[in-house]
């Protein structure tokens, strides 16, 4: 019976991304047109391939409606605890701007920024463990 | 160093990291093969970390090592909360989520501004903006969230309205917009660098003024839209540091959140707008009905003996439970109720506790075998066939009002149909309404006795009467 209401919440998942998609791509229109006066301005500006980190986000969130929906309901908190832990993957734009040679204060903030997501990492992990561990199934020899 | 990750190396980390926390999830389908993801997930953010860390342009590293052992210090006893407060330790920890999106956009804002503002072109505004704002207003609204489930004095529990709220928020979502445009056009005018400031003081506020007005049996919904805006605003960060690892892992984490408010509005059956703007929870008005309507009290000894004569046994927690640190005696009962050759289930409703999920954690630490526990929709087909079914602190999700009457706040909402069974025992600290402020009717049914007192207490003696009982044969 879920799998009604997830496809029915997905359509509109489905439609504001090919609407953010149909913007992104009239925006980025004009946006590489003025890219490139600004690129002969500075040539050091690298321009990131825009189209495919949108292709990598809207596969990735269908993958994980996917495979999140399969999740057993039992589970549900110890799967917020896990993917707050992999969310914490900022962890590596914080080390980046904590340990490139930048001015002091914004290696402060990426410094913050590294100690709160390693305290998700560490919490999220230890804390989903310890959770599972108590899940356990019937014992039942004696009967 | 003499050794350091090139870009192929690197994109080669992240690849193998994103598979890892792809199957990571994939195993949470099970609890068996659960545990196993929390490998996969702690190995692939090892990867991600030491491949990052170890590329040419990290040149400080004293700052990181500090960072990364106060993370340690923090974190580890973070992970040892009781079951209880693991609500208050997820919102705390979207929080962290937040502030830590917050600050890298920041930095990058304020960097790229340093660098010249060639490097802050549209695109990267607008995907900066959009991760401070999610960031910071996940920030605050988690930490006041944090405030409410844990209890904090000067919090209130109940919502906190006021006339024109939703105006004010929208207006101050607006200037945000607005100030934000401005910004994606002229992000290196004069006044930039104040109004980007701004922008970040209206997030904060905006994310205190969200979670004022909401009340606490809406706080499941709350912690996982939370969670949504926490891997969205991870996506961003994505967005801005053109990271591909860091769009999929937020990706994830969105989606989860999504499935997971969708699942709790259904369970109360609401939508998303009602339960940001509908300030549920108040406390409704007394019904002006002439009849009084009475408790049938029932005594230890009779409802033991009911207990006794059952071949199908439906225990229905809810949060009151874990409040009265019952769950211990609950397994008792259950263990005795078994040893009879009674068949006990628990029925678990969706929103029984403060997050998804949240019962059947509680339950699990009390080493209650998951396999009888029993989601909503699975027992309410056997609840005619229930000989017993045992209300302990649980209120609005066996309240029979949720099916007909359209004037309660609950109706609509799907219940346990705890008013099915044959006998209904309603274990009770008062007579007070419960979280959502409402009179419940299924104590006041033909079928419902009251057992009156603390839920430890009363299954205390209940377990004892029982097993005096069994010495007997």
């Amino acid at each position: 019976m879920s799998r009604r209401w997830i496809s029915r919440g997905a359509v509109p998942v489905l439609v504001s991304l090919l609407a953010l998609g149909l913007t992104a791509s009239d925006a980025s229109s004009s946006l590489v047109l003025a890219l490139q006066e600004v690129a002969e301005v500075a040539e050091h500006v690298e321009t990131p391939d825009y189209w495919s980190l949108l292709f990598v986000f809207t596969l990735s969130t269908f993958i994980g409606l996917g495979v999140i929906r399969r999740v057993s309901r039992l589970l549900h908190t110890p799967l917020m605890s896990i993917t707050n832990a992999i969310s914490a993957i900022a962890v590596v734009g914080s080390i980046i701007v904590a340990g490139s040679d930048y001015p002091t204060e914004i290696r402060v903030m990426g410094a913050i920024a590294l100690f709160a997501s390693m305290t998700n990492i560490v919490a999220g992990f230890l804390i989903t463990d310890r959770m599972l561990k108590m899940f356990k199934t019937v014992d039942r020899k004696g009967q | 160093m003499s050794f350091s990750v090139t870009p192929s190396i690197l994109s080669f980390s992240y690849l193998v990291a994103t598979v890892l926390f792809i199957f990571s999830l994939h195993w949470m389908n099970d609890p068996k093969t659960a545990r196993r993801a929390v490998m996969a997930g702690t190995l692939a953010m090892t990867i991600a970390v030491l491949s990052t860390w170890g590329q040419e342009i990290v040149v400080h590293h004293l700052w990181i090592v500090i960072a990364i052992i106060a993370g340690f210090v923090v974190g580890v006893p973070l992970s040892m909360v009781p079951m209880t407060a693991v609500p208050q330790r997820t919102a705390l920890s979207h929080a962290f989520g937040g502030i830590a999106a917050g600050l890298v956009g920041t930095a990058k804002y304020y960097l790229w501004l340093s660098e010249g503002a060639e490097h802050l072109t549209r695109f990267r505004m607008v995907a900066i903006l959009i991760e401070i704002i999610l960031g910071y207003l996940t920030f605050t609204g988690s930490l006041l969230a944090a405030g409410k489930l844990q209890e904090v004095k000067w919090i209130p529990q109940r919502p906190v309205t006021y006339v024109g709220q939703n105006i004010v928020n929208l207006g101050l979502l607006l200037a945000a917009v607005a100030i934000g445009v401005f910004l994606v056009f002229f992000p290196a005018a004069d006044v930039a660098p104040k109004l980007f400031s701004v922008i970040i003081v209206l997030a904060l506020i905006f994310g205190v003024l969200l979670i004022i007005p909401i009340g606490g049996a809406d706080m499941p919904t709350v912690i996982a839209i939370l969670n949504a805006y926490a891997g969205l605003s991870a996506v961003a960060m994505g967005f801005v540091l053109d990271n591909k690892l860091l769009i999929t892992a937020g990706a994830l984490d969105g989606s989860s959140g999504l499935i997971l408010s969708i699942i709790m509005c259904k369970a109360m059956n609401r939508s998303f707008t009602n339960v940001l703007f509908g300030a549920f929870g108040q406390v409704q008005q007394a019904k002006e009905e002439g009849e009084e309507q009475v408790y049938k009290p029932e005594t230890i000894e009779g409802a033991g003996h009911v207990l006794e004569q059952s071949q199908l046994v439906v225990i229905v927690p809810g949060y009151g439970m874990a409040v009265a640190q019952a769950q211990h005696k609950v397994r008792e009962l259950y263990d005795h109720l078994t040893k009879l050759g009674i068949s006990v289930k628990f029925a678990i409703h969706p929103v029984a506790g403060r997050m998804p999920g949240h019962m059947n954690v509680l339950l699990a630490e009390a080493e209650i075998p998951y396999d009888d526990l029993v989601e909503m929709e699975d027992i309410n087909a056997d609840m005619p066939q229930c000989d017993v079914a045992l209300v302990v602190g649980a209120n609005d999700v066996v309240n029979p009002a949720a099916r007909y009457d359209e004037t309660s706040p609950i109706y609509g909402m799907p219940i346990i149909a705890a008013d099915k069974a044959r006998t209904v025992f309603a274990i009770k600290r008062s007579k007070n309404p419960g979280f959502a402020g409402i009179d419940n009717e299924l104590y006041f049914s033909d079928r419902t006795w009251m057992l009156f007192g603390d839920a430890k207490h009363v299954l205390g003696e209940l377990v004892k009467q029982l097993s005096g009982g069994s010495g007997m044969h």
